[in-house]
């Protein structure tokens, strides 16, 4: 058998095949055409546990190219995977190009086309040290030896490139891992998530041992809360859930314009947050390029909400030029790719006692809107839920349904958030693994919603 | 679509020698958006994935690597990584299993068209969206008009070192016009979706801008309407979100890599246990489930699934009995129960699991009238909204975008943002009546599994009656 290919050969490798593909593309263009290239790589390794077992193992490595033409008004994008061997993918490629400009011969005027722009270069790569594949499975169910624990390890290279016709040159590359878990007692779980550039078994351990200490609090009697309105902690994974429906059109120009925005009042100043509330995009949390698939830099840091008020929709160029707005370096679906909500004046430490009597819930589950116009949102409470009184956990309850207003949940009703917040890495891992993440802090809400 | 010739032979051969079993799955999926809005091309974009999963069989335990490297090297590379994976991870698998989970199969498949998708030209499909796009015109406050069309070919081709050959070519179709009207702060959607197995003869212009225009007169409608009311009544539930309740409270819950645990960081377990199934009085006697995937035109219809079993058609609820999980072969040697063909995967870089195919409700008797005129106080509900249910699959709230009142029998006016919530078993024993006449609908963006996968379901159902439901409108 051949010898492993080490990761550090798989940037390399990836970066020359794109670099020798995209020049020899951009040199096959006519005078009349623009083209931007983008190229998403993978080398990954995924596990997938079951009763701290190994269910099923995966090895994956991918690359796959986008080539958008813009040409005579009309814009038509293809992309394909490659197999990594310039002989066979050259020619792919140039078929590529070929079916886009048949398309652009018979496709109807694009008036919202965006023309390409040089938006500058950049390149930016993280190493790091990661486990041998061959030793992921022993590292990972060592410490956990009598846990029942499932979840996935994906590890490996992520890489993001992009260039066009114009001169425009971006690239990105890290090297990471995670371990996306939860353990049981019977029907109880509690969740974690370990996640990280540098695979240390001490850190693992550490991890684990936090999550054991919420699962044991689980065994505690259980409480039957009745649906009602609550005050309800919100620890940071929760609120990131929470959070997370921001980025399901209501933060997007082209929702708002197009009227599917939950956020339509706030767009229109008809109504605010509570002050209580800032949230940027930050991309100096280093979880993703800032380039977006048009190869354009969003500013580092870009406040969009402030105090409660709507600082800036994410606006990318098409929408811009089609309603006549500022586009700000979003990406085509206008949802936030590095979300970074301020902190607060809530103490860890004081939590349950500014919780008093109510619900102390570890992660929500399935949201979706309810009521798109009143920003309404449903859900499912998850994993370490518990009910409160007097300041005390008292025990875990049963999974409730909620329905709440965002509105309301993060306006009249948000109480406080926490001092300190946690980087809540992307785990998706559909199509290939995502990168991202938020950074949130926990939330105290004021009658929170329970309806079954 | 044409399978490509890759050397699996000679693949497989080598494997052979470091493994118990081995297979390759080939596959190559063209995937076409294209999209018209406000009149104007909003997208022309499409995707060729193409590679192969290479499986070994190491020590009873099954692993996985993926390579779009089509050459003979490129694949003995994959099933080096493959096998050297599996071997470290083989001592912690879950279960011991063997070839007998992967049995020989060979045969082929091709989806039921009368028209190849290749055989469309863009400008056929353009001029249909465009058709849609411009019926819906009706007036300023239809704020947005859309009409998209996803066209998906795919060819998979399985080859083991038992024998195994199979090849299946599939034609698939979504299609979706949404027309949004607003006024103010409000704003109503009102969508019609067209998905399956089906070949070019689905662009037929006439039905796109009848459906257009529909939709579009509706949106309006529900502009103008009050809220759906609050509070326990009769529910009618059609087709189009039948679909979507079958697919939450059914399909998933039955999945067996679920009730075995497998999913259980993710997407969650299930309320059904091992010990239920024959037992478990799931829904009221008027409740006939099957998994078909024969059936044409159906999204997920095929003869073999990715670990060779050939697909049959089976009962897994009868009279309201559980009678069968959806498992595949895997499953069903862990589990000691009964399943079905559906051992599946979203695309060459993904291992397979137990995914739902076609999950259908059999038909019964009654006309939809029959149904409205057993209703005193009610609300009639069209096409899912909204989604959201419990990691037990019990809790569940689901909105829809349109609603109609139904008093003393008789359906009457329009109402916005109907919802109903309930809990699973609870509410299929609720089940008072069920039509005769049966629509097709499915999705082809169905979310499982570590890593993720994206796949396509069918669900058939008539329009049902629910008794006695909690029903609620919107806040707006």
């Amino acid at each position: 058998m051949s010898a492993a290919i080490r990761r550090e050969d798989f940037i390399d490798r990836v970066r020359e095949h794109f670099n020798t593909l995209s020049s020899y593309l951009l040199s096959q263009l006519n005078v009349d055409e623009e083209l931007t290239i983008n190229v998403a790589a993978e080398e990954s390794l995924f596990v997938r546990f079951n009763s701290n077992r190994v269910r099923q193992n995966t090895d994956v490595e991918q690359i796959g190219i986008s080539v958008r033409l813009q040409s005579k008004g009309r814009t038509v994008e293809k992309s394909r995977s490659l197999g990594g061997n310039a002989e066979a993918d050259r020619p792919a490629l140039m078929h590529l190009l070929a079916q886009c400009r048949d398309e652009v011969a018979v496709l109807p005027l694009d008036p919202n086309q965006v023309s390409i722009e040089n938006n500058g270069t950049s390149s930016e790569e993280f190493r790091g040290t990661l486990l041998a594949a061959e030793d992921v499975v022993g590292a990972v169910v060592s410490p956990a030896a009598g846990c029942d624990l499932a979840g996935l390890y994906a590890g490996g290279i992520v890489i993001r490139g992009n260039c066009n016709s114009k001169g425009q040159r971006h690239w990105f590359a890290t090297e990471t891992f995670f371990l996306d878990y939860s353990i049981y007692n019977g029907p109880q779980a509690a969740k974690g998530c370990y996640a990280g550039a540098r695979w240390s078994s001490a850190e693992w351990k550490s991890n684990l041992g936090r999550t054991q200490t919420l699962l044991a609090l689980l065994a505690k009697p259980q409480q039957d809360v009745k649906p009602g309105a609550y005050r309800t902690y919100l620890a940071p994974r929760a609120f990131a859930d929470l959070l997370g429906m921001l980025g399901w059109g209501a933060l997007s120009a082209a929702a708002w314009k197009q009227g599917r925005s939950p956020f339509k009042k706030l767009a229109e100043n008809e109504t605010r947050l509570s002050p209580l509330l800032s949230i940027d995009e930050n991309f100096a949390l280093g979880l993703t390029p800032r380039f977006n698939d048009l190869g354009e830099m969003s500013a580092t840091r870009l406040p969009l909400i402030e105090e409660g008020a709507l600082k800036t929709l994410l606006v990318s160029s098409r929408t811009a030029k089609e309603y006549d707005l500022g586009a700000n370096g979003a990406s085509e679906g206008e949802g936030p790719r590095a979300m970074d909500v301020k902190t607060g004046a809530l103490a860890e430490a004081d939590v349950l006692q500014a919780l008093g009597t109510g619900l102390y819930l570890s992660n929500l589950h399935y949201l979706n809107w309810s009521d798109p116009v009143s920003a309404r949102v449903t859900g499912m409470t998850r994993y370490a839920c518990f009910w409160v009184e007097g300041g005390e956990i008292v025990g875990p309850i049963r999974d409730l349904r909620w329905d709440e207003s965002l509105y309301s949940a993060l306006g009249s009703k948000l109480m406080a958030l926490t001092t300190h917040a946690e980087i809540d890495p992307a785990v998706d891992t559909y199509y290939r693994r995502a990168l991202g993440g938020s950074r949130t802090p926990g939330a105290l809400i004021d009658d929170f919603s329970f309806t079954l | 679509m044409l399978s490509i010739s890759i050397p699996h032979e000679q693949a497989l051969q080598r494997a052979l020698q470091f493994t118990d079993w081995a297979a390759i799955r080939y596959s190559s999926e063209t995937t076409t958006h294209r999209m018209v809005r406000n009149d104007r091309p909003e997208s022309n974009e499409s995707s060729l994935e193409e590679g192969a999963m290479c499986e070994v069989l190491v020590g009873g335990h099954f692993g996985y690597a993926a390579t779009a490297d089509l050459s003979l090297s490129g694949l003995q590379r994959a099933f080096d990584r493959a096998i050297a994976t599996t071997r470290a991870t083989s001592a912690h698998k879950v279960h011991a299993f063997t070839p007998d989970q992967r049995p020989r199969a060979t045969g082929t498949y091709c989806s039921a068209r009368d028209r190849d998708l290749d055989a469309l030209s863009v400008a056929e499909i353009t001029d249909c969206l465009m058709a849609a796009s411009q019926a819906m015109r009706l007036s300023d406050l239809l704020v947005n008009r859309s009409a998209r069309a996803m066209l998906v070919q795919t060819q998979i081709d399985y080859f083991s070192s038992n024998g195994s050959e199979t090849r299946q070519s599939f034609n698939m179709l979504d299609i979706t016009l949404a027309a949004t009207a607003a006024e103010g702060l409000e704003s109503q959607t009102r969508s019609w979706s067209y998905t399956g197995q089906f070949g070019g003869e689905a662009f037929d212009r006439a039905i796109f801008q009848e459906n257009a225009e529909r939709i579009a007169r509706e949106a309006l409608d529900l502009l103008r309407a009050d809220n759906c009311p609050s509070g326990r009544m009769d529910l009618v539930l059609m087709p189009d979100q039948m679909m979507l309740q079958i697919h939450e409270s059914i399909g998933h819950p039955l999945e067996l890599d679920r009730i075995l645990g497998d999913e259980r960081n993710y997407a969650g377990w299930s309320f059904v246990k091992q010990e239920d199934f024959g037992h478990l009085q799931y829904g009221s006697p008027l409740m006939n489930v099957s998994f078909d995937p024969g059936r044409a035109h159906e999204l997920a219809s095929y003869d073999f699934d990715d670990g060779g079993n050939r697909a049959t058609r089976e009962m897994l609820i009868e009279y309201g009995v559980l009678k069968r999980g959806l498992g595949s072969l895997e499953s069903q040697v862990r589990s000691g129960l009964p399943g079905v063909a559906n051992f599946r995967s979203a695309s060459w870089n993904r291992a397979p699991i137990d995914r739902m195919a076609n999950i259908n409700l059999e038909p019964g008797t009654s006309s939809l009238d029959e149904l409205i005129g057993q209703v005193e106080h009610g609300v009639l509900m069209r096409t899912n909204r909204s989604w959201s249910i419990d990691d037990y699959r019990n809790k569940f709230q689901f909105g829809c975008e349109y609603g109609q009142l139904i008093e003393n029998g008789v359906l009457g006016k329009v109402v916005r943002n109907p919802n109903y919530r309930g809990v699973t078993v609870d509410f299929w024993n609720r089940l008072d009546g069920v039509g005769r006449a049966a629509e097709t609908h499915g999705t082809a963006f169905c979310g499982k599994g570590e890593p993720s996968q994206i796949i396509r379901v069918g669900h058939a159902s008539p329009p049902c009656l629910f008794r006695d439901v909690e029903v609620f409108g919107g806040l707006s």
